[in-house]
């Protein structure tokens, strides 16, 4: 059973929220019924010990985790009313509403900085260069990195420090102006410096985004998240406002686990 | 135990250097610019040339190309990312099989199927028989680099709402273009080099072709075939020549390929 914080029924407006969320890798069960509501315009962060499912979780959110071979799910997925889940739903259209940021930078290979940053808009059609050019600065500064690359918007992508990719990575999600933002270990690649300045960048994200962020850093979740949400072994242990579950945990695992005692 | 390494080392490549130089000494002598185009004479006639066989080569090869590199690359591409369909596997296997394939089984086939049915020798059944050896290769060397393309680029693209298609074609391919070219420069190399289904389906010919569907076509391996065990000391000669000439295109383009990957090699060196 979930324990959450008393001030549950105070929570802001659910952006998306699990109904009995169920996900397989072949005959391996990740999620095991999961419910749960992530809050609008609020950073909340999913953590948990290796192998409870939490990068499953935000995997299922943009319909990512059905594209590996042998992987199922169940359950339904609500964006503001909608099943994504649906049949009738093209997991395409989901996936310009609901962005990704990976665990290793990923940028694209053969593309510049530029084309990396526009090639959501670009790959789906989008050829007014004057658009293209604003939204290019516009998720650059978001992700704090127009500054340092400004002056040569042409070099490859993958000439930047790792830290400088990973927000070119987070740019290249913003781009496609989504409502929501998953970040599935966003800093474990970066060092601490490069992390400070993404930490910075989510920080201000959530004015216009709802951001979901998959952490195994306490100390990040504790710092940059309005909501935690604990999972283990596949299911939600815990779920409230980050300061009461960091002071007063419900659950005896969540205890256990925030003091270090496993994981 | 480093000098046995490196004594097979050396055995194995004297006989390359060995081939090479007998090829060089005996074939230079009789290049100059009349042997690159002129027709071919009797026996006796050291003005001959090999023109015919070295434009048959060309067109036939590029009939295969016309064939195999479109193939080639559309059953790669379906083996590398629909690989764990069931489909995918059995038709991989026999992509595989055929890789290895005795083109003269080959060059039969393309007989009874083209050459019996038209009643003609063609540069087109050439190129045809050429194309099912080039067909397997090009699909291999396209599987093994597009699946060299890691999978999180695949998931970046998807999850900035790309559809599949859009991503194997933009990201994928892209990312991977190196490796395909190299594969199908392999196997041009690999065509221009075969004989067995050339005698089958083109045979010998001592005149350009004046048409693709009709006539014999000259090629430069035939042409050292039969030259070569003609007993004509002036043909036997222009048979080295002949040697050489092909062997100078196959390293030609083995270090195209190498040029190129070089080049690249940055772009190459993902994470």
């Amino acid at each position: 059973m979930t324990k959450l914080s008393k001030r549950f029924i105070e929570l802001p407006p659910a952006k998306v929220e699990t109904i009995n969320l169920r996900a397989t890798y072949g005959k391996v069960q990740a999620l095991k019924g999961i419910n749960i509501k992530f809050p609008e315009n609020q950073v909340t962060a999913v953590m948990g010990p290796s192998g409870c499912g939490k990068s499953t979780l935000i995997r299922c959110l943009n319909r990512i985790h059905e594209l590996t071979p042998g992987a199922k799910v169940e359950g339904q997925v609500i964006l503001d009313g909608l099943n994504i889940y649906d049949p009738k739903v093209d997991p395409v259209v989901i996936r310009k509403r609901i962005g990704m940021v990976f665990q290793k930078p990923n940028p694209f290979p053969t593309m510049s900085i530029y084309d990396n940053a526009v090639a959501g808009l670009k790959l789906n059609g989008l050829r007014d260069k004057k658009k293209l050019d604003e939204l290019a600065e516009k998720s650059l500064r978001m992700a704090f990195l127009w500054d340092e690359v400004k002056g040569d918007l042409k070099k490859p992508g993958t000439a930047l420090s790792g830290g400088q990719q990973q927000r070119l990575c987070i740019a290249r999600a913003l781009a496609v102006e989504p409502e929501i933002i998953l970040m599935d270990e966003p800093c474990s690649a970066l060092d601490p410096i490069a992390t400070a300045k993404v930490e910075e960048s989510i920080f201000q994200l959530k004015k216009e985004f709802t951001v979901i962020i998959v952490t195994h850093n306490l100390q990040q979740a504790a710092r940059i998240s309005d909501y935690t949400a604990f999972m283990y072994l596949g299911k939600l242990e815990e779920f409230g406002e980050t300061t009461t579950v960091f002071e007063k945990p419900q659950s005896e695992l969540t205890e256990k686990y925030i003091t270090g005692k496993f994981g | 135990m480093t000098i046995l390494i490196l004594v097979a080392v050396v055995l194995a490549i004297v006989p390359l250097v060995f081939i090479l130089g007998e090829v060089l000494v005996r074939g230079a002598g009789v290049i100059n610019l009349g042997f690159f185009i002129h027709l071919p004479g009797g026996p006796n006639d050291k003005s001959g040339g090999i023109g015919p066989a070295i434009a048959g080569s060309f067109i036939m090869v590029g009939i295969a190309g016309l064939f195999s590199i479109p193939i080639g690359i559309g059953a790669g591409i379906f083996f590398a990312e629909w690989s764990s369909s069931k489909i995918s596997t059995v038709s991989g296997f026999m992509n595989d099989v055929l890789t290895g394939f005795p083109t003269m089984v080959l060059g039969l086939f393309v007989f009874i199927i083209i050459v019996l049915s038209t009643h003609e020798f063609s540069a087109v059944a050439g190129g045809f028989a050429l194309s099912l050896i080039m067909i397997p290769i090009i699909a291999r060397t396209t599987t093994e680099s597009l699946k060299l393309v890691p999978t999180t680029l695949r998931e970046a693209s998807m999850a900035l709402g790309v559809p599949r298609w859009k991503t194997i074609l933009r990201i994928v391919i892209s990312t991977g273009k190196t490796g395909l070219l190299t594969g199908i420069v392999l196997a041009i190399a690999r065509a221009t080099g075969e004989t067995a289904p050339l005698l089958l389906t083109a045979a010998a010919s001592t005149h350009y072709i004046t048409s693709i569907v009709n006539q014999p076509t000259a090629s430069l391996t035939v042409l050292i075939y039969n030259y070569g065990t003609s007993g004509f000391p002036v043909w036997e000669a222009q048979a080295w020549g002949a040697a050489l000439v092909l062997i100078l295109v196959m390293l030609g383009l083995n270090l195209l390929v190498k040029l190129t990957i070089g080049r690249n090699l940055t772009e190459a060196r993902m994470e």
